[in-house]
């Protein structure tokens, strides 16, 4: 494979990727935002609320609509970029892509128009519920994407079949019931949920600064302050890192984030600080706090956080059995009755994909020599500098998170919206929560590399056979497009927020504003 | 009749719930290309283009999402299929998602800013996102009928020798014409049926009863084409419905109006193509007439003949390719294993009824027509 047309794909995934999820994680979490405050308006009754929910539900229908649109790219990304992999996959891949369809991005879609055009057609306890359905909807997608993207990670329940020459599925519970997406599920919709947090927080602040809509802004930051305090607490503390236990490339990814080039004896310190050298396979620099990762880690103080050089000699030995295992997948080919070629699968066959490794350099890795299997073995550590300081930025701005929504947690118990310095720290924190949420999924995707799937199918070989021209065409028409509705949709934002509450739906008179004095919360 | 879940019956079952997500994707989505496409024409004012795009505007999200599944359930189902067609169509993939994603925009940002050029700038996004997808998916299956130029290897990894440019032929081209027509027409009478009467309502029966003429001749064209052009494909040798799915165990051969052979063998197919006809046909009367019951109606059984048509004529292939016919994918040799068929069938009986009966609750929800009354007072509308 012309490894310039696998670096092109890959580059066109990350960026329609990381542009579709600056949309969907804020659809996650407003959409649950809104059910809690239009439920307070149901319960209460009180105009303002409805105001409350209707000006969310703008802003959520404006980024809404952006991540139906970028999803299109990438239900349809695996068939144009990555036929390799969806024909190797497809069996065990695409069913959790088709679930998703069917089971929540049908409800989601479904109901969405009906919360937008149904405030004068349904009663409101039949309007919340149009609202709790897309909220249902957009998290049921995120839980179906993520058990695809978690085989990926760790690819339970299935197996390569020589005869078709693609790996199948064993075991369907054992896809559903991997330990890995669930991590990442309790993680990825956190994230979501402390993004929705953000903006509601610094938009209201911003407000609030201007004296403009107090009101309608107190109230929201009120919903903002709990929800996210409890949201970003539980993307720290329920951070996806149990997973990295589990198999040899989250081990390696683990071990890239700390820069841990050799197995320490157990607990292992965490490295907050250092310098990962890449050459002398060191960390410069390194300040370590005792324990901690252990902890992390493995749930536990005795067992062992596995270190890089130690995971490469493993891999060393896997690669040695997967050429085993890529012969007799030859030989099966031309003879698929050939019984020492059958009983040679059997028991190398798991390694298959390791042997595929090779094909990174050579035709063929029946001729690889020793070095080249050593050096194969060394391309399974992922980008350590890259893995290293996205985490700690991403673990980093995770903590802030919690101290600005435990502060404005505090603020809003006690009614104090007036304190500016906490006001316009808050409109300045708008940005962060996406770059957290960038780095976690560079973290989780770079940290796979070299695998596509991991152990199974090495990134090189899982591209499309397409042309350089082809795959340039569409990564500046890509580009052209999401920039061009990046602008327009800011712009709206912005607008939306510059003419508040009462601009676009001014259905109801202006609920006046209570002014200074302090109102009760959720009323 | 002992009908047996067993692998080959999974494979059919799995082959019509294709062409079921096909014909729900035209009959749902296909009411919103019409309408993107016919937006310049019959609708000329600020008001009346509103009117127009409110007719679909709470309900074209659910709709696009049967094009979404398709390409998930087509992964799922028949991964062959998923990867050779889409790295194939590269570059017209590429357009269709351009188009189809400047669609919902332009539905959601349209009317939230006043000015002219702002508009008129989203609604060309939603003519494009209407005409050129509709265009693209009939020129591809155009494609398909004829033989995609694709090969694979030992590994069964796919090369596609075609270009951009050569995917469009005089048959292809007739191809996309038709598939443009038949949502015109299914846009026209959705328009006819959820417009107050006036002056847009009255041009999309105009629009849309042209378009139903137009549909009968360039489907009758293309039949043409397929008898007495050099189309088609014949499995060569035996089929194993239950073999394992390796698209490089089937011998086919192409052969010039192999594509008629089911017809001999099964004349009761003949209504197909008789469905296309007919149906578009009752559109036309009803759109004339203004009956929108029998206008809907027609437009639908119309569309569900032609894709139908299709199907059956090519079966047992899915996708024949025409530079090495042994790597044709058919119904036999491409499908998912036996298992992920079973579940993915489980899934589709629990899921797809509770979709239908909350989409016909949402849409009953909805019901009424379009007012320029509403569109003056409504805040909620787009």
């Amino acid at each position: 494979m012309d490894s310039g047309i696998v670096d092109l794909s890959r580059l066109q995934f990350a960026l329609t990727a990381l542009y579709h999820f600056l949309f969907v994680p804020l659809t996650l979490g407003l959409s649950f935002m809104l059910v809690i405050m239009e439920s307070v308006y149901v319960m209460t009754g009180r105009p303002i609320w409805r105001t409350v929910t209707r000006f969310w539900g703008t802003i959520f229908g404006i980024n809404f609509v952006l991540g139906v649109a970028t999803g299109l790219t990438m239900e349809f990304q695996f068939g144009t970029n990555w036929s390799y992999f969806s024909t190797y996959a497809g069996d065990i891949f695409g069913a959790p892509l088709a679930i998703e369809g069917l089971m929540a991005f049908f409800l989601e879609a479904t109901f969405v128009g009906l919360m937008f055009f149904g405030w004068n057609r349904l009663s409101k306890l039949g309007h919340l519920f149009a609202t709790f359905m897309v909220a249902v909807g957009t998290n049921f997608s995120a839980l179906w994407i993520l058990i695809a993207n978690g085989w990926m990670q760790n690819p339970v329940g299935s197996q390569f079949n020589p005869e078709t020459m693609r790996m199948e599925v064993t075991d369907f519970a054992a896809v559903l019931l991997n330990p890995v997406p669930q991590a990442k599920f309790v993680h990825t919709v956190s994230a979501g949920y402390v993004i929705a947090s953000v903006v509601v927080l610094a938009i209201s602040a911003l407000y609030l600064l201007q004296g403009r809509w107090t009101g309608m802004a107190r109230r929201s930051m009120t919903v903002a302050a709990a929800f996210g305090l409890a949201s970003s607490l539980s993307v720290v503390v329920l951070g996806d890192e149990s997973g990295y236990a589990l198999t040899d490339n989250q081990k390696m990814k683990l071990a890239a984030i700390e820069a841990a080039w050799h197995t320490q004896p157990a607990p292992a310190g965490i490295t907050v600080f250092g310098l990962p050298d890449l050459e002398t396979r060191t960390t410069r620099y390194a300040v370590e706090v005792p324990w901690v990762l252990g902890l992390i880690a493995t749930r536990s103080l005795d067992k062992q956080v596995t270190g890089m050089s130690e995971l490469v000699l493993l891999a060393q030995e896997r690669i040695e059995s997967g050429v085993r295992a890529y012969g007799a997948v030859q030989t099966l080919k031309a003879d698929p009755a050939n019984v020492a070629a059958r009983e040679a699968f059997a028991r190398d066959g798991r390694d298959l994909g390791y042997g595929l490794l090779l094909k990174r350099t050579m035709d063929d890795p029946r001729r690889a020599t020793p070095w080249q299997i050593q050096q194969a073995a060394w391309d399974t550590v992922p980008d350590v500098p890259l893995m290293f300081w996205s985490f700690r930025a991403m673990a980093g701005l995770g903590f802030f998170f919690i101290g600005l929504f435990a502060t404005a947690f505090l603020l809003c118990s006690l009614r104090r919206f007036d304190q500016r310095w906490f006001l316009r720290l808050a409109v300045l924190a708008l940005p962060l929560p996406w770059i957290a949420a960038e780095l976690g999924w560079v973290l989780s995707e770079f940290g796979r590399q070299p695998w596509a799937i991991e152990g199974v199918l090495p990134t090189g070989l899982a591209a499309s056979t397409l042309s350089r021209g082809q795959l340039w065409t569409t990564l500046i028409g890509f580009t052209l497009i999401y920039g061009a509705l990046a602008v327009i949709e800011i712009g709206l934002i912005v607008r939306t927020v510059r003419r508040g509450p009462y601009a676009g739906h001014d259905d109801l008179a202006p609920v006046p504003d209570i002014g200074a004095q302090p109102a009760p919360a959720f009323a | 009749m002992h009908l047996a879940l067993d692998y080959s019956m999974l494979r059919l079952i799995w082959w019509v719930l294709l062409g079921v997500l096909l014909i729900g994707f035209a009959l749902t989505d296909g009411w919103d290309l019409g309408i993107g496409t016919l937006l310049p024409f019959v609708a000329r004012t600020d008001v009346e283009r509103r009117m127009a795009i409110n007719v679909v505007g709470p309900t074209w999200e659910g709709n696009q999402v049967w094009f979404i599944l398709g390409g998930g359930a087509i992964f799922a189902a028949w991964p062959f299929v998923y990867a050779v067609s889409f790295s194939g169509f590269y570059l017209a993939m590429f357009v269709v998602l351009a188009a189809l994603i400047l669609r919902p925009v332009g539905f959601k940002y349209r009317s939230k800013r006043p000015g002219l050029g702002w508009r008129a700038g989203w609604d060309w996004a939603l003519f494009v996102g209407g005409f050129v997808p509709s265009l693209v998916f009939g020129v591809a299956i155009g494609n398909v009928l004829q033989g995609l130029p694709f090969r694979l290897n030992s590994d069964l990894r796919t090369y596609y020798e075609g270009s951009f440019l050569g995917l469009f032929t005089p048959f292809t081209l007739l191809c996309g014409l038709l598939s443009v027509a038949m949502v015109v027409v299914h846009g026209g009478a959705y328009l006819m049926a959820k417009l107050e009467h006036g002056p847009v309502r009255q041009r999309a029966r105009r629009y849309g009863g042209f378009a139903a003429i137009l549909s009968i001749a360039l489907f009758a064209l293309g039949g043409a084409f397929v008898a007495f052009g050099d189309m088609g494909f014949r499995i060569a040798g035996t089929i194993d419905p239950f073999g394992a799915s390796n698209p490089l165990r089937t011998t086919a051969v192409q052969e010039a109006g192999g594509w008629l052979a089911n017809y001999a063998a099964n004349p009761w197919m003949i209504s197909l193509p008789a469905l296309g006809l007919l149906g578009a046909g009752l559109a036309w009367l009803g759109l004339r007439r203004g009956w929108e019951a029998p206008a809907l109606a027609g437009s639908a059984l119309s569309s569900l003949g032609i894709i139908a048509t299709v199907g059956l004529s090519m079966f047992p292939f899915i996708l024949p390719s025409v530079i090495d016919p042994h790597s044709s994918l058919t119904v036999w040799n491409a499908s998912s294993s036996e298992r992920t068929l079973f579940l993915m069938l489980v899934a589709t009986v629990v899921f797809l009824p509770l979709v239908l009966l909350y989409t016909a609750w949402v849409y009953r929800m909805l019901w009424g027509r379009v007012t320029s009354a509403a569109i003056a007072t409504d805040p909620d509308l787009y």
